[in-house]
């Protein structure tokens, strides 16, 4: 019976899967549908709801402060994708030349990717501080403003401050990974187009961009799943705040299911989440992916 | 993982050689080019944990004033300090951090050897299908999963506890690690398994003594990734514990140490600073295994 065992690999590959897969059921698949259900029910905490059917959505489609939440999601993410490709891509390049000291400025680009988000938002909350602010210290004594600049206390400041410490955060991650893709390119290829005349500019545009296309749509794929989901910076930095105006979806769930005890609303705000997420990476991936085939790259 | 490994390999002998045309570079052309702006990007992406310190040590009277020079201490203080680990339950954050951290990372990463391997190696039929879903897996976002898994943990009566964050953890960790060993298993020659296979050798034998000495770099990779992500989590720790003393780190700095519009920057600073220092330190160790991890995590 055992040898039997031993020489099945379904049933050793069902007995190695199962712890895994149990905690993987009953902590993710199952709270995933359960999610949908709640979407549909007018649960509260400590209450269990009953079925709705669209009402929480229709509540929410005309609910002007989802519609900010909806508009800031948007904004929040288009924003700091775009400036967290741009800087890593630059900081890769910057990286991937010749220098000394390599392996150490590597490492220490890194940190703030690898510390608790939360704690360094805090550490921005700080910088962004209305009467205190270093940032507005500086600006002052350089005679370029008069008044210390109030950060995060009107819409739009605040909007630009919270998108600066997303930026912040991510373009480490971004330029790590955008560094690796950067050094499986042959150099031989760099040999053979300035040889033929290239300049840098060349270079850069028709050997580096379109062996690098591959990587630049999973990285920014992955950034903009992780930006458009993003919850702790804006939960410490303002709290949806000022007048809900950087009230991010996930935010604006939690307030209403934990801290409002909606569960339902939190829930189908949550799930509304969803569609523009997919969208999301379906551009990004397919939107950056369609390259490979030109490159003769064929099917994954 | 398999071109991931030999990339930073390669990459490594690559380096040296595509200097080949930097020569043309001049010197003067090089510190514009590559060292001011690299200068000033390791500046905007450190600075924030320097004013982290700087604050930890001022005293109150000299960061509340706009006068003097806000970038250095006239007379530090440890005040601060004191007053974050006698008069908080800082000390006991930081141990539930630890705590949940360590336990959370050592199931996570036994469930996923177990998994990958059964994935990777024993082929059982389906192991296909079942990579892919650990890969969507990995693609939940924790933002969108917290109301649902709210109202599980409450129903399996865990709310409150820190078995709830040791048991929630593992969702975005095992299909983390599971996909990162997935890629290490693969890079291990079939021709080792199938000589112990010859030899008598069972299943359980191979996986501990070839497969997993073989695999010891991944397994740090993972380890030390799933490490960091747990102790950084925020969202699920905010939402599933509510007493002061089983509070994680992040979550006790962000919501204890704020009492009303009385900003204690100085113990907020040295809270936020002392909770990053462990997993900067354990980075620091680490680097290159943290860095493949991450990258692998992104590639294929």
């Amino acid at each position: 019976m055992f040898d039997k065992l031993q020489n099945s690999r379904n049933a050793l590959g069902l007995i190695f899967m199962l712890p895994g897969a149990i905690l993987l059921v009953l902590f993710l698949t199952y709270p995933l549908g359960l999610g949908v259900w709640l979407g549909f029910t007018d649960a509260k905490v400590g209450r269990p709801g009953e079925w709705v059917g669209f009402e929480n959505y229709i509540f929410l489609a005309t609910d002007s402060v989802t519609q900010l939440a909806l508009f800031n999601t948007l904004f929040y993410t288009t924003v700091a994708s775009v400036l967290k490709f741009f800087l890593g891509l630059w900081l890769a390049l910057l990286l991937n030349r010749n220098l000394r000291f390599k392996s150490f400025f590597r490492a220490v680009i890194l940190l703030p990717y690898i510390v608790p988000t939360a704690l360094s938002a805090i550490a921005f909350w700080w910088l962004f501080d209305a009467q205190f602010s270093v940032i507005s210290w500086v600006l002052v004594k350089m005679g370029i403003i008069d008044t210390y600049i109030d950060f995060l206390g009107s819409p739009w400041n605040a909007r630009f401050s919270v998108i600066a410490a997303n930026v912040w955060r991510g373009v480490p991650f971004v330029a790590i990974t955008l560094l690796a893709g950067l050094q499986t390119i042959s150099p031989s290829y760099y040999e053979a187009s300035a040889i033929d005349g290239a300049t840098p500019w060349q270079q850069f545009r028709y050997v580096t961009l379109p062996l690098l296309t591959p990587i630049i749509a999973v990285v920014m794929t992955f950034s903009v799943l992780f930006t458009f989901t993003d919850f702790q910076l804006i939960y410490v930095i303002t709290r949806g705040g000022p007048l809900n105006a950087t009230h991010l979806m996930a935010t604006l769930s939690f307030q209403r299911a934990i801290s409002g005890g909606a569960l339902g609303e939190g829930a189908a705000i949550s799930i509304a989440m969803v569609p523009f997420l997919l969208a999301a990476i379906m551009f990004s991936y397919f939107g950056l992916q369609r390259r490979v085939w030109q490159q003769g790259g064929g099917d994954k | 993982m398999s071109s991931n490994t030999k990339t930073a390999n390669t990459a490594k002998a690559e380096s040296a050689e595509s200097s080949g045309m930097n020569f043309l570079e001049t010197a003067q052309r090089k510190v514009f080019a590559t060292y001011l702006p690299l200068g000033a990007f390791l500046f905007v992406l450190l600075f924030p944990f320097y004013w982290m310190g700087i604050t930890a040590f001022k005293p109150n009277n000299e960061l509340l004033s706009r006068d003097g020079n806000p970038f250095w201490i006239i007379s530090p203080t440890l005040a601060h300090v004191k007053k974050l680990l006698f008069e908080t339950a800082y000390p006991e954050w930081m141990w539930n951090t630890v705590l949940v951290s360590v336990t959370a990372t050592f199931f996570s990463l036994t469930a996923s050897v177990l998994a990958a391997y059964a994935i990777e190696r024993l082929r059982f039929s389906g192991a296909k299908q079942v990579g892919l879903a650990i890969f969507l897996a990995y693609l939940v976002p924790p933002s969108i999963l917290f109301i649902p898994l709210a109202s599980v943990v409450f129903q399996l009566g865990l709310f409150d506890t820190r078995l709830a964050l040791i048991l929630t953890y593992p969702t975005f960790l095992i299909p983390f690690c599971t996909w990162l060993l997935m890629g290490y298993f693969r890079t291990i020659p079939f021709e080792l398994e199938e000589c112990a296979l010859i030899d008598g050798a069972s299943r359980w034998q191979i996986l501990t003594k070839i497969v997993l000495p073989l695999a010891v770099p991944g397994l740090i990779s993972a380890g030390i990734f799933a490490f960091t992500l747990s102790w950084n989590e925020f969202i699920y720790a905010l939402t599933f514990v509510s007493s002061s003393e089983l509070k994680t780190l992040p979550v006790g700095v962000v919501t204890e140490l704020v009492e009303g519009d009385v900003y204690h920057w100085g113990s907020l600073m040295a809270g936020a600073l002392f909770g990053s220092l462990p997993v900067a330190f354990i980075y620091s160790f680490f680097v290159e295994h943290y860095v493949s991890g991450m990258t692998g995590s992104v590639k294929e």
